[in-house]
This record gives structure tokens, C-alpha cells and sequence, in this order.
């Protein structure tokens, strides 16, 4: 069964803008997606709508056979704790610690009062810990965020997302604020978490090269429709014209020349 | 249009405005019958006796305990109106700012009772509020609450989105409450400058609670006034002796808390 399926998801801004035109696509569990596509192509609405940070105008979200678009209260924070999100720019409360922003993945779980009051389990500040460590943090665990790097603070990102136990990772533009070596390190991390733990990746890109080093399957989107979806081997340089328009086309098939060689 | 044209022009335009401001300033002096020599002739007059009636007299030091008694009163009233309408005003700020709004429609009334609030003096509030609490304590606290609450409104409105919606989307994302978003996120976010802005409110507010006193019969102002009437020159500058101290002392306090925590 597909953990994910957009059935003609369309989202309207207004009366004019159409940033999602009937998509329609699904992934199946352990699947590393990579979104490639111009700037306001949609795929940061795409990534949105599964979450529902954005609602959708009309179409159908099924995340592990749950419809997602009618999700109220309780059911859509218990659908939103299964997802971790990863920003472009980690989204990250910068006075607050490292292991405090970690620990903010499991407020999802907490009601009320554990929520205000912030108040995690022996349990679960142990995990966020290993964690941490896992991702090479231990050093910084107590620092503020606002004193990482861009690396580290993307890594803090990622462990916020993972100590929600999520089924899925939702990567908006994960290495778009980075330099190429912490991108490296950002992208070999999610692959490594999507190897080891099964968690299904599904990753917003416009780097196309890193999209077709890293991804199992690409999905290329432009003004909001699904041009491409496949295997990185068989995706053509006329398609990626098509997803990227013939102006960033030529930059574009350089770079997938020099990925082939 | 030739460059002699335009700055010709130029030239006749700062004329004609520099015409227009002496004619205004010279009418004003007519209408009012303010006489220039005699204004100026009697400054060091003025300063004469304000410097001979100022230096607190045997009897003034002997009014001490009482005005630092109403002293403390006007201090303490002011860091409690201010405290207190700093934690509505910040309750008010998140169903204003776009980014804790709990629906859009929140934002414009939120902002609309801020200004409200803010923009009427506190001088005036103490007047509207006299008639409803008398000659007491109340009328002051009230009118500094009113004006604090407004201002740390619109303040913590912009800090708040200032802020930005990053952290709280990240947070939502992982399906927490609303409270725990605002107490996890927003307000460790924000909290530095809220008691920056808290501070800074406690400082005018010792200030505007001496004049707000004056005005309500209560507290040091009421003293100053009192001792003012009676001719106790004296007194009355020590009275305004003791409240620059103290609010010198509170600004080298707060200043400290702020270098603190920032």
C-alpha cells in the first residue's frame, strides 16, 4: 500500500493563481523523492498541502490511508506528528538551546499543559540525545542556535524532525541557504536516514544535479503541474527544458552532462 | 527647464517660506502681546529665584519619611500597573500579530483597542478615570494601565512578527497546540525584548506617575502639589529631588537587567 497519494490536488490562490494543478502522484514507503522544479513552480505549496500547513482548494491527500484534507484537532496534529518538516531556513528558535529546539519535535505529543509548560520525559530527552549524537551535535547540545552554522543548524533541523518518530520527512529546499560542503553533509545525511531507518524522504530541490545524485525517483514540477515522474536515468534533457523553461535550460543540461561523465 | 530657471526658483521659494515663518512668528507675538525684551530680560530673574527657593530648607528635611513614604507608594503603583498591563497587553499582541493571530479577523480590532489605548494621554485617562474612582490610588493605576497596555500592544504586535512565522511553522509542522507554539516559540523568542519594553515602561511610568498624582490628589504628586500651594518651595524641591533620584536609580537598574539578558 502507497503510504502517500495525491489524487488532483489542486490549490487556488484567488481567482487567478493556480499554484497546484490536479497532481496527482503517490510513494511508497522507504521511497527517496526528490521535487525538482523552478522557483514558484508549487513545490513548496505541494509539500505544505501533505502537512497542512496549506489547505488544498480541491483533490485528495491519503497519507497511510488517512484522507488528510478533512483532518480537525486532535486528528490533524496526530497526522502532523507522523511528519517531520526540514526548512531551508531550519526554522529554528535561535535563543533557545540545541536539545530545547530537538525536544520541540515531540510537543505534537504533549497535551495542553505538557505543552506549555514544556514538559518532555526522562525517555524522550534520552533520544533526543542520541540523536544528537548520531548527527555529530553532541558537542553543541547546550549551545544557543543562533551560535551553529548553517551546516549545523540544518542538522539541528533534521534532529528536531527525526525525534518525532515520523514516517515520512517533508525536505523544503533543505541545502538552498548552504555551502556546497554542508549541503553535501545535509544530503548524505537524509540519504543515510532514509537507508538505515526506512523513513520515506520527499525532497524540494532546484539543485537538478543533486536531485539526480541523490534521489531514487524525481518528480518534476513546473506552474504547478506534474511534468516528470520517474527514474533519475531516464529523465531527458528535453525534459528538463520542460521543467525548467528553455532559459535556465542550457546552465541546467551542462550540469547534468558533467553528473553523467 | 535651464538650471538658472529652476535654481531661481528655488531661491524664491526659500524666501517666500522664510517670509511666511517670520510673519507667522511676528502675528503670534501680536495676538498673544508677548513682548520679546521683556521675555528674555526676565530669565535671569527667573533663575535667580528658582536657584534661592530650590535648595531644600531645615523644614523640607523634615518632611523626608513622608515623601519618601508617597514616594514609595508612586513607585510601587507604577511597576504594578505596568507589570500587569504588560501581560494583558502581550495577551492582546498575540491575537493581533499576523503570526500568533488565532484568525485574520482578530488583527484589526486587536490593533484598533492598542491605539486606542495608546494614544489617548495618560493625563487625560487620569481625568476620564477621576470621575469614576475618585481622589485615589485606583485613578492612577488605572490611567498608567490603560496607556501601558496599549503601548506594549503595538510594540509586541511588531516584535512579534518581527520575529517572523519560521519557528512557529516549524512547530505547527510538528503538530504541537497553539499554546505550546506561542510558549515554546513565540514568547522565548520574543522575551528579551518584551522586558526591554516592560523596563522601559516602569521607567516612564514613575515619571508620568508623579504628573497623573498631581492630577488625582494621590501619591508623591499630590505632595509636590500640596507643598507647591502652601509656598513650601523647599519641600516641593525636595520632592522633585527624591523622585529624580529614584528614577535615576530605576533607569541604572533596568539598564543593567537589559545589558543582562541581551
Amino acid at each position: 500500500m502507497s503510504l502517500l497519494e495525491l489524487d488532483q490536488v489542486t490549490k487556488r490562490y484567488g481567482a487567478e493563481t493556480l499554484a497546484l494543478d490536479s497532481i496527482t502522484f503517490s510513494v511508497q514507503p522507504g521511497e527517496f523523492v526528490a521535487i525538482i522544479g523552478p522557483s514558484g513552480a508549487g513545490k513548496s505549496t505541494l509539500l505544505r498541502s501533505i502537512n497542512r500547513l496549506i489547505d488544498i482548494t480541491s483533490g485528495d491527500i491519503r497519507f497511510d490511508g488517512v484522507s488528510v484534507p478533512q483532518l480537525r484537532g486532535q486528528a490533524l496534529r496526530h497526522h502532523r506528528t507522523q511528519i517531520g518538516m526540514i526548512f531551508q531556513h531550519y526554522n529554528l528558535v535561535n535563543r533557545l538551546s540545541v536539545i530545547e529546539n530537538v525536544l520541540h519535535g515531540r510537543l505534537g505529543y504533549k497535551n495542553t499543559l505538557q505543552g506549555m509548560l514544556g514538559l518532555y520525559s526522562e525517555q524522550e530527552k534520552r533520544e533526543a540525545v542520541r540523536i544528537l549524537e548520531t548527527l555529530g551535535l553532541s558537542e553543541q547540545m547546550y549551545k544557543r542556535c543562533d551560535q551553529l552554522s548553517g551546516g549545523q543548524k540544518q542538522r539541528v533541523g533534521i534532529a528536531r524532525a527525526l525525534v518525532q518518530q515520523p514516517k515520512m520527512l517533508l525536505c523544503d529546499e533543505p541545502i538552498a541557504s548552504l555551502d556546497p560542503s554542508s549541503a553535501k553533509v545535509i544530503m548524505d545525511t537524509l540519504q543515510e536516514i532514509n537507508r538505515s531507518t526506512g523513513i520515506t524522504v520527499l525532497v524540494n530541490l532546484h539543485q537538478v544535479d543533486v536531485a539526480l545524485h541523490y534521489a531514487e525517483r524525481i518528480i518534476g514540477v513546473n506552474r504547478g503541474r506534474v511534468i516528470y515522474d520517474g527514474p533519475p536515468h531516464a529523465l531527458s534533457n528535453a525534459q528538463i527544458y520542460q521543467i525548467y523553461g528553455s532559459e535556465a535550460g542550457e546552465l541546467i543540461l551542462d550540469l547534468k552532462e558533467r553528473y553523467a561523465a | 527647464m535651464q538650471p538658472d530657471a529652476f535654481f531661481r526658483r528655488r531661491r524664491i521659494q526659500s524666501a517666500l517660506f522664510f517670509l511666511a515663518m517670520v510673519a507667522m512668528t511676528y502675528g503670534g507675538m501680536v495676538l498673544t502681546q508677548f513682548d520679546l525684551v521683556q521675555g528674555l530680560s526676565v530669565i535671569p530673574r527667573a533663575f535667580a529665584w528658582g536657584i534661592a527657593n530650590f535648595v531644600p530648607d531645615e523644614r523640607a528635611w523634615a518632611r523626608l519619611p513622608r515623601i519618601l513614604e508617597k514616594l514609595q507608594e508612586t513607585v510601587l503603583i507604577a511597576v504594578a500597573s505596568s507589570t500587569i498591563a504588560s501581560i494583558f497587553g502581550l495577551g492582546l499582541a498575540l491575537l493581533g500579530a499576523n503570526t500568533t493571530r488565532p484568525h485574520p479577523w482578530f488583527s484589526l480590532p486587536a490593533r484598533a483597542i492598542a491605539s486606542i489605548f495608546r494614544n489617548i494621554d495618560v493625563s487625560v485617562w487620569a481625568l476620564i478615570l477621576l470621575f469614576s474612582f475618585g481622589q485615589s490610588g485606583f485613578t492612577g493605576f488605572f490611567a498608567l494601565f490603560f496607556v501601558t497596555f496599549g503601548f506594549i500592544t503595538r510594540v509586541m504586535v511588531e516584535t512579534i512578527d518581527e520575529v517572523g512565522i519560521e519557528p512557529v511553522e516549524a512547530l505547527r509542522a510538528t503538530g504541537a497546540g497553539y499554546t505550546a507554539i506561542i510558549s515554546q516559540s513565540v514568547i522565548p523568542a520574543c522575551l528579551p525584548q518584551l522586558i526591554s519594553w516592560v523596563l522601559y515602561m516602569i521607567e516612564t511610568n514613575i515619571r508620568s506617575a508623579t504628573l497623573v498624582g498631581i492630577l488625582t490628589g494621590t501619591g508623591i504628586g499630590f505632595l509636590f502639589d500640596l507643598y507647591f500651594k502652601n509656598f513650601s518651595y523647599g519641600s516641593a524641591s525636595l520632592v522633585v529631588l527624591a523622585t529624580v533620584a529614584v528614577v535615576l536609580l530605576i533607569e541604572t537598574v533596568s539598564n543593567y537587567i537589559r545589558r543582562t539578558i541581551l
